[in-house]
């Protein structure tokens, strides 16, 4: 079954995103990212771009209400996902603890749901 | 009644079941083999303590206090159960049984059939440990909970479950008999050493799934040894933990960096940690029946040899890996060989023993690739050693050894 790792940053991690491929949590980064994918396990996934690019968008009265910034005001910000195909969440759970962000920042672990999928596809 | 006069009653009932909490279950449940019913009811026999305790002061034999109101509690439990019928000649025994509730008799210490019950090849394996902490120390779901990396409502729906299944899968409270006590009690030495959570210490950067549960771990450990003083195998296991414990101090600098066992300054080493495992070795050797855990212990120990002699003895480590791989092949074991066989013979045959494994085993075991990394680095292989470097770091789940990986790696 495949889960989805949501990959929660702190702003002293979204900082050293700039940094050069010596900056230690750069190149934790390369090597968690090259275990998964030798691993045999890596579907998907992707880093987003800093909580300070985003634009929050509700409708409410039929009028649209933007908001300049992420959905969610807290210290630690949605920063990426990544996709695994695994036989268990306790696997995911493993591969969430050994992500870099997870020190410090946070990384959540949650079955896709394929029945939802199904149901609004076919 | 004072702050001070309540805070001294709350003491004495947290001292009474931290000491009693595991003899009274194994006493309320072994004649019931219901383990859920007797935490229950001891927990309600707390709670009634803490009140009476208060108003009364603390009776003269707090244990047999205890087991009195639980047992009244847990009558009244299964009789609401509609279970008495199937039990009822077990409540009568519970009940009947001599003791004198002013006196300081002890009841009978049923602990050992209790953590064979919780180690019982029935049960999942991965439940064992969980159990025993719960059953034996009275450790709630949420403190086990992080420590195996579930959520505390998984863990306690995995509870229930498998003392639904001690109660109702015809699993005996018994002590197992002479031909199956070997790989039985195995089972139970492997549960307690799983709650420590270290395998062997390291020389290159090994991630620990620390489990902070070593003090548990060590209390399980005596409370065996108390019960099974003949077995040197669980002599071998207070043995390695407590040199893994010894070392406690050592594994991180100032700064919080990680030190690896051959750079840790031996000064820093718990002398007491380091005597009291070599006793229990030594006491374990007089029985000629050497095990898993005590040749582990051995190889602590030649390590440990280093506070006195300055140097370590690899030929000797090897030798006890070659007696390990024999009774226990397992990947940990033949990743520890291989380090050792590097200091005493050289990275390139390491390497030809790292090689022999099965790729598919290692896919994301980070000591393979943390060793297999330092080896390609001795032999000068750079492109190779910076693939291996990035798995081991990639898998490493505590930041101090990541870090320590990442800087080898430049």
């Amino acid at each position: 079954m495949q889960f989805a790792l949501m990959i929660y940053e702190t702003p002293e991690q979204f900082s050293k995103r700039r940094n050069g491929p010596d900056d230690p949590y750069i190149a934790a980064w390369r090597s968690y990212f090259t275990a998964m994918v030798e691993a045999g396990i890596h579907v998907g996934g992707d880093p987003l771009e800093v909580p300070e690019t985003a634009t929050t968008v509700r409708l409410q009265d039929g009028h649209r209400r933007l908001q300049d910034g992420p959905f969610a005001d807290t210290k630690e910000q949605l920063a990426g996902f990544i996709i695994l195909e695994l036989p268990s969440i306790d696997v995911a759970l493993d591969w969430a603890a050994r992500c870099p962000a997870a020190a410090g920042g946070a990384v959540e672990a949650r079955p896709l749901s394929p029945e939802s999928k199904q149901r609004i596809t076919t | 009644m004072s702050s001070d006069g309540r805070n001294e009653i709350d003491r004495t009932i947290e001292r009474v079941a931290r000491e009693s909490y595991g003899r009274l279950i194994a006493y309320l449940s072994a004649h019931t083999r219901d383990l859920a019913s007797a935490e229950d009811a001891l927990s309600e026999a707390l709670v009634a303590a803490l009140n009476t305790w208060q108003r009364d002061g603390v009776p003269h034999s707090p244990e047999a206090w205890l087991l009195t109101v639980a047992r009244r509690s847990l009558f009244n439990v299964m009789r609401h159960k509609k279970v008495v019928a199937a039990n009822e000649s077990a409540l009568l025994t519970l009940n009947e049984s001599r003791f004198d509730p002013d006196g300081s008799s002890p009841f009978p210490d049923e602990r050992l059939k209790l953590l064979f019950v919780c180690a019982h090849p029935a049960i999942d394996p991965a439940m064992h440990t969980p159990l025993m902490l719960q059953a034996v120390l009275g450790l709630d779901a949420a403190r086990i909970a992080p420590a195996f990396l579930v959520s505390p409502s998984t863990m306690s729906q995995r509870l229930v479950r498998a003392k639904t299944k001690i109660n109702y899968g015809g699993i005996p409270f018994r002590v197992p008999e002479e031909r199956e006590l070997p790989e039985r009690l195995n089972t139970v030495l492997e549960g307690i050493y799983a709650a420590y959570g270290i395998g062997w210490d390291d020389l290159m950067g090994i991630d620990h799934r620390g489990k902070d549960l070593a003090e548990e771990a060590l209390w399980l450990a005596r409370v065996l040894l108390a019960l099974m003083p003949e077995e040197p195998e669980v002599r071998g296991l207070l043995a390695l933990m407590l040199h893994c414990e010894a070392r406690r101090k050592a594994r991180r600098d100032s700064d919080g960096r990680y030190v690896p066992l051959s750079e840790q300054d031996p000064q820093l080493w718990s002398q007491a940690h380091l005597q009291e495992a070599e006793q229990h070795l030594t006491a374990a050797a007089k029985a000629l029946r050497p095990g898993r855990f005590q040749l582990e212990a051995a190889i602590q120990s030649v390590h440990a040899e280093r506070a006195h002699s300055g140097q370590t003895e690899w030929p000797a480590i090897v030798f006890f890996y070659e007696q390990l791989l024999r009774i226990s092949p397992t990947l940990g074991t033949r990743t520890g060989h291989a380090a050792a066989v590097a200091e005493a013979s050289g990275p390139a045959a390491a390497l030809q023993l790292l090689d022999a494994i099965e790729p598919k085993a290692v896919t994301t075991y980070q000591p393979y690739w943390a060793v297999r990394a330092h080896l390609l680095q001795r032999l000068g292989k750079a492109e190779d050693a910076q693939h291996a470097f990035e798995r081991a770091i990639g898998l490493s789940e505590d930041p101090a050894v990541r870090n320590f990986l990442l800087e080898k790696l430049r």
